[in-house]
């Protein structure tokens, strides 16, 4: 082919170690605009369809991002129909920030796992004085069965604080049946060359925050 | 070739690079930008940005009637924009394959309104192929083409956001047809529509109907999937893959020519199911289409389903009486998150100033539609690209100014200005206006992911260059192989055109712009406009640390700026986040106390 576009060229498949799931899984990413919840969809993304699924992502582009809520949503399985999270039907949901958990909290499915950023970007309602922050997040969030983790402080710890997103990706990776290998492959081509031993840190503290 | 995560953009990039595309055309619009982009990266193709949707329909049928195959990409506010040579080309036809994509968004995501496509493709009789996934919209777009060139006419590729920004498993040859360009030849009859030839062409249109009709009805782009006879589901787009999810065991007939529809086959499916029902979102092109054929369509059991905004899975199960999942409670205490202008913004120091005089402002499309929400709530409307000038003549000529004591005062922003606001100032103009008219020049197309414009004179070649939209024409790159950009000057247009009094400001400078809107809005026998410039801050990064505050008053003026990066401490004092904060001067501008300031570097 004389001419594949750039982004093809990132996203061709190279199948890896086969993984066969029983029924379609659906993950949802939310966050605010800005804080990398497209580059973490696309590390899983890559992952699951290197282990030959299926896969279905879908993102909201446009107004939004300017630093308005933000979500992607990833389905996967042997054959998947729609790429739409309903409420209740998410296996995963991974919060890049706190509130936006709570925002998203009813698409969890019963026995849903969650993974929460603890940090909390102040929305401009809040700061101009049109709105106040909920009461009590952290117990809010325990209610519902977060794992909860700070991981900005965990990105600097790595090295890196722009990693947030990989921090989470590596607590995402503890709820879905891809080898560590396949993860960190993924990481290593989606990343900037120079940042990847940073976000491969990122990644390993993720998923043990996500594991203690 | 591999499979591939594509986006529908992304694969009708692909499709229509190997349909042997040579040029493609359009204006930047959520959710159909990404194709242009896509498709620039191939040195085979030549694409460019136009002012405007119209624009780039002219020049998308003037290369297809030269013998070039060419894509022409829009958003579906866009379609309007362009359906005055759209309703014309359906009857001339074309030479090389046209094809026109439009990309709907329902649940207006990033859009005014929520419309669709397919009734202009039905307004127009030009066939309409709508995909369900990136598969289908890569294939889709390979066949508009031979479509297009078997039955010499436009074709529509009609998607919705979720088609456009969803990556799904795509499969493609990977190799480019040999499409080579069609001879032209003088054809009066047929590209010359004045009365006496436009009533022929449209006997060949009503021929060609006739001719789709009967390829309709064959076409294996409608697929009838027979499971459980008593449920029988016409379907079209992502919405088949929500009918699958919802109701696994219905039959469907999916519809991937959505026009024209197929009566036989739609009549057949119809009588091959108990009962039959339509899934469809937005309106009734379907239904009203369907009905008309005679045939009998059932409402869901349980509940209609919605009349406006995106259907998912979970309402087509509601509606057919299917058991929904337990959850959470959506939590009803929280704030909202709304868009808001970056730090660093050049347009909130205009909303601040327009918010102080209490300007009543007829605003524009783009990112700075967001002044119109608090902390600034200037903006009194937003109707259609182009608008903010033309209304606030109209403003003028209702009394408006002098019986509310509120000065009128237009907005628009620099690609908004080119694509449709230069015949709106012209009109103003020649027929004697006056008023302040603001031109917010962020040298971007910012909303839509900083495309060139005809203001910043960046082209989409350019932009695939990686060329910066900041750069002095005169230095730009000559490695590119095509000639450069050219860049509008405002200045001397708006002159040109008639304006009383022009001036430039810096959109940084808040002293400078009370000064200039104070000047502008308070003599009313003249029309001023100003062009507030500064670089958006998705185009200009630079950055430098946080200014600091001291012995802070609690005022709260800072705070109605309306900054992501300001908020309040627990004891009432401004707080500025670091993480969030460029250090644009903006907020130690907006203290009446002089307590926010820059450390000496």
């Amino acid at each position: 082919m004389p001419h594949a576009t750039a982004s093809a060229e990132a996203s061709t498949i190279e199948l890896g170690e086969r993984v066969t799931l029983e029924k379609t899984m659906t993950v949802l990413l939310v966050g605010v605009g800005g804080q990398g919840t497209i580059l973490a969809g696309n590390i899983l993304a890559m992952c699951a369809s290197e282990a030959g699924l299926d896969v279905k992502v879908s993102e909201i582009h446009g107004m939004s991002q300017r630093g308005g809520s933000v979500s992607t949503i990833i389905r996967m399985g042997q054959h998947v129909d729609s790429m739409i999270c309903d409420p209740g039907t998410a296996d995963v949901l991974v919060a890049f920030e706190a509130i936006e958990a709570l925002r998203n909290q009813q698409f969890l499915r019963e026995g849903g796992r969650l993974f929460v950023n603890d940090e909390v970007v102040t929305p401009v309602p809040v700061n101009i004085g049109n709105a106040t922050m909920p009461e009590g997040v952290d117990g809010r969030l325990d209610a519902l069965g977060a794992v909860r983790m700070n991981a900005g402080a965990i990105a600097r710890e790595a090295g890196s604080p722009r990693s947030t997103n990989v921090v989470l990706v590596g607590a995402l990776s503890t709820a879905l049946p891809f080898a560590v290998d396949e993860w960190e492959d993924a990481i290593r081509r989606r990343v900037p060359p120079k940042t990847v031993d940073a976000n491969l840190k990122a990644f390993a503290l993720g998923r043990e925050a996500a594991l203690a | 070739m591999a499979r591939q995560l594509l986006s529908g953009n992304e694969a009708i990039a692909q499709g229509a690079w190997e349909a042997g595309v040579r040029v493609g055309t359009g204006y930047p619009g959520t959710p159909s930008t990404e194709t242009l982009e896509n498709l620039v990266r191939h040195k085979d193709v030549y694409c460019e940005w136009s002012p405007n949707e119209k624009v780039a329909l002219e020049v998308g049928i003037g290369s297809a009637m030269g013998g070039a195959r060419t894509l022409v990409t829009m958003k579906h506010v866009g379609v309007n924009v362009a359906a005055d040579p759209f309703m014309s080309v359906a009857n001339t036809g074309v030479n090389a394959g046209l094809v026109l994509l439009a990309a709907d968004d329902p649940s207006c995501y990033s859009s005014q309104n929520e419309q669709d496509s397919r009734t202009y493709a039905a307004f127009a009789r030009i066939p309409c192929l709508d995909p369900s996934d990136s598969q289908e919209a890569y294939e889709f777009a390979r066949q508009a083409f031979a479509l297009s060139e078997r039955f010499d006419t436009p074709v529509m590729l009609h998607e919705t956001m979720r088609i456009a920004h969803t990556r799904t498993m795509v499969e493609p040859a990977g190799t480019r047809e040999d499409a080579p360009l069609r001879d032209y030849a003088s054809q009066p009859q047929k590209y010359v529509m004045m009365p006496a030839f436009a009533v022929g062409r449209i006997r060949s249109t009503n021929a060609r109907e006739d001719a789709l009709l009967d390829y309709a009805e064959k076409s294996e782009l409608n697929r009838v999937e027979m499971r459980d006879p008593k449920v029988g589901v016409i379907v079209a787009g992502a919405l088949y893959n929500h009918v699958r999810e919802a109701l696994p065991n219905a039959s469907t007939l999916k519809l991937g020519l959505t026009w024209p529809l197929p009566p036989k086959l739609i009549r057949d499916f119809a009588a091959s199911v108990e009962r039959v029902y339509v899934v469809e979102e937005t309106c009734r092109y379907f239904r009203t289409a369907i009905a008309a054929m005679g045939v009998e369509l059932s409402e869901p059991p349980a509940k209609p389903l919605p009349r406006s905004g995106e259907i998912f899975p979970s309402d087509i199960q509601a509606s057919f009486g299917e058991a929904l999942p337990g959850h959470a409670a959506p939590a009803k205490d929280l704030p909202p998150r709304p868009p808001a202008f970056c730090a660093g913004c050049p347009h909130r120091l205009v909303y601040c100033e327009l918010r102080r005089i209490h300007a009543i402002v007829t605003g524009d499309i783009g990112c700075y539609t967001l002044g119109a929400v608090a902390p600034y709530k200037s903006v009194d409307s937003v109707i259609d690209m182009g608008a903010s000038l033309s209304m606030a003549h109209g403003m003028e000529l209702a009394g408006a100014p002098e019986r509310t004591g509120r000065p009128v005062v237009g907005v628009i922003g620099d690609s908004t200005f080119a694509h449709s606001g230069i015949t709106s100032l012209l009109g103003t103009v020649y027929n004697g206006g006056k008023g302040t008219l603001c031109i917010l020049d962020n040298r971007t197309t910012a909303m839509t992911g900083t495309q060139g414009n005809p203001v910043n004179g960046l082209t989409l070649t350019e932009q695939a260059a990686r060329v910066s939209p900041l750069i002095d024409a005169a230095e730009k790159p000559s490695m590119l192989d095509r000639p450069a950009g050219k860049p509008l000057d405002l200045v001397a247009l708006c002159k040109a055109i008639g304006v009383d009094e022009v001036e430039v400001v810096d959109a940084q400078d808040l002293k400078a712009i009370r000064r200039a809107l104070k000047a502008a809005t308070s003599h009313t026998d003249m029309l001023s406009v100003i062009i507030f410039k500064s670089p958006c801050r998705l185009v200009d990064r630079s950055t430098r640390p946080a200014p600091k505050i001291t012995d802070c008053r609690k005022c709260g003026s800072c705070i109605q700026i309306g900054c992501p990066a300001l908020g309040k401490a627990e004891d009432g004092t401004a707080q500025i986040d670091p993480t969030q904060c460029i250090g644009c001067n903006q907020c130690v501008q907006s203290c009446p106390f002089g307590c926010i300031a820059f450390e000496e570097e």
